[in-house]
């Protein structure tokens, strides 16, 4: 540290602006992120309704028509509604900062973000076909 | 190298586990959350899902499922609670302690489930 | 070209005021000069180079930050008042002065300088760089310390202690320079949750930077070095210093 090297000079009466409680809601870009970062709660209860979901299979049939009945209920279906709008969000958001955190180089160029970004939002359509497939085809 | 904190490893949890739920998150909960309970498509019979679940790669796939994504969600609601909520400082370490705790206790319980699944 | 645009400009004077107030100024187009020059003397702001160099005009215009020398009064609605205010989330020193102290500790905190350590005196040699090198790290080379970012991150305003999107975008300006030997110094400096930690991407320094160095990119990509080094130490333990 610079031992105060930088400090305001002596005998300034400087304001200090509060920062409101609420500052997330103030500011419609900052309401996206900490949406963003929220639909993480979602992303957590889905992977425990996940574990508990393959709980119930290894339980056996009955044990697994419960938690299937469980699934089809009011309240689970609201839940999913919204936790699918969620993960969905998450998704949207997600692709985009892909590239922030890789550098690519072909030769001396770096190839660019939006074509990094386009990979993976390709490369989850065709994963998202592939599960869809596994699941349906009976 | 001189100290470090353990951030990065955090971090690079929450990514991974960022990529995995971003990929597969969606279609899991539109057909496990919706399509199936509600009957747009016929949910997989019990035999097929449990021969299914009972697959070795699936196990695996099933473990990367939870374990990551439950890491992602860890690290980003220990920040959005340390901004929504104007932490003290003071209070960043416990919170820390539950959040990665309990993604943690949920890793140990899907590797549990998944290896002992008959 | 008689246009009357409103400004309402935020005022805090110390001698008189607990916290600042707003004050309304019917002004033609030459905006916060034509109010200290022929209306109100007392107003008090920073400028100089009036070409977006210098990095002095930082201002809050309708809660956006700006470098107001770089925003054209077309750009807003006449019919409504343009609030000016100081650049959110530091202490004011009067009018639209801030104090920029807390700011200049943490650039200086970051090593922003060559560091190396075999060399007795960086007068005395020199170190060539090919185009590429340059252009590793030019882009975060083009900061001119106004400080927007810091007034476009929520972070700063709930941790003051923060690092700060320019400071760690300067950082990685020395780390991506062939001629540095730093890195690690101020990786000491900055895995710290008032380091890099504390960034949890808002982007926003990155949309009001009037230099497009992409701060926010900067420490994305410093958090995947950060990343990568603790991994690599933690695989191969025999392969770090």
């Amino acid at each position: 540290m610079s031992g105060g090297a930088h400090e305001p000079a002596a005998g300034l009466k400087l304001y200090h602006p509060p920062m409101s409680l609420w500052w997330w809601l103030e500011r419609r870009a900052y309401f996206k992120i900490v949406v963003r970062e929220l639909t993480s709660l979602f992303v957590g209860a889905f992977a425990v309704v996940t574990l508990l979901q393959i709980r119930a299979v290894g339980d056996g049939p009955e044990p697994y028509a419960a938690f299937a009945a469980m699934l089809g209920s009011p309240a689970f279906i609201t839940f999913s509604v919204v936790a699918f709008l969620a993960v969905l969000f998450h998704a949207l958001t997600w692709f985009p900062l892909v590239p922030t955190t890789i550098v690519l180089r072909v030769g001396e160029q770096r190839v660019p973000g939006n074509i990094i970004a386009g990979a993976h939002f390709a490369g989850w359509l065709i994963v998202s076909v592939v599960v869809a497939y596994i699941l349906l085809r009976g | 190298m001189a100290k470090r904190t353990l951030t990065p490893f955090w971090w690079f949890l929450m990514g991974a586990g960022g990529m995995v739920s971003a990929m597969l998150f969606p279609v899991h909960v539109l057909l496990f959350g919706l399509a199936f309970p509600l009957g747009w498509f016929e949910a997989p019979a019990y035999e097929s899902l449990h021969a299914l679940v009972a697959h070795p790669i699936t196990r695996l796939y099933l473990f990367v499922f939870i374990f990551l994504p439950l890491f992602h969600a860890a690290h980003r609601i220990r920040y959005t609670v340390y901004d929504l909520f104007r932490v003290q400082p003071s209070m960043h370490q416990p919170i820390a302690v539950v959040c990665y705790g309990a993604a943690t206790a949920g890793t140990i319980a899907a590797a549990y489930t998944l290896l002992t699944i008959s | 070209m008689a246009e009357t645009l409103r400004l309402e400009v935020s005022r805090y004077r110390p001698e008189e005021d607990s916290e600042p107030t707003l004050q309304s100024y019917d002004v033609l187009l030459d905006a916060l000069n034509h109010v200290k020059n022929e209306i109100d003397g007392s107003l008090t702001f920073r400028w100089s180079c009036r070409m977006g160099v210098c990095g002095s005009c930082g201002m809050m215009a309708n809660g956006e930050p700006k470098l107001t020398c770089a925003v054209p009064l077309t750009d807003y609605d006449p019919a409504q008042p343009i609030r000016i205010e100081p650049l959110q989330f530091f202490p004011v020193v009067r009018d639209l002065v801030i104090d920029m102290s807390s700011f200049l500790e943490k650039l200086s905190n970051v090593k922003p300088w060559i560091i190396r350590d075999d060399v007795e005196a960086t007068e005395a040699v020199e170190f060539k760089q090919t185009p590429a090198e340059l252009d590793a790290y030019k882009q975060f080379s083009m900061c001119i310390n106004c400080m927007l970012c810091y007034s476009a991150c929520p972070v700063i305003g709930l941790e003051p202690e923060f690092s700060g999107p320019a400071a760690i975008a300067l950082a990685q300006r020395y780390n991506l320079d062939s001629r540095d030997k730093g890195k690690e110094e101020r990786m000491d400096v900055l895995d710290a949750h008032e380091g890099l930690w504390g960034c949890t991407y808002f982007g926003e320094c990155t949309k009001v930077c009037p230099k497009n160095v992409d701060p926010a990119g900067a420490i994305q990509l410093y958090k995947m070095a950060s990343a990568t080094d603790y991994l690599k130490s933690l695989l191969l333990p025999w392969g770090s210093k």
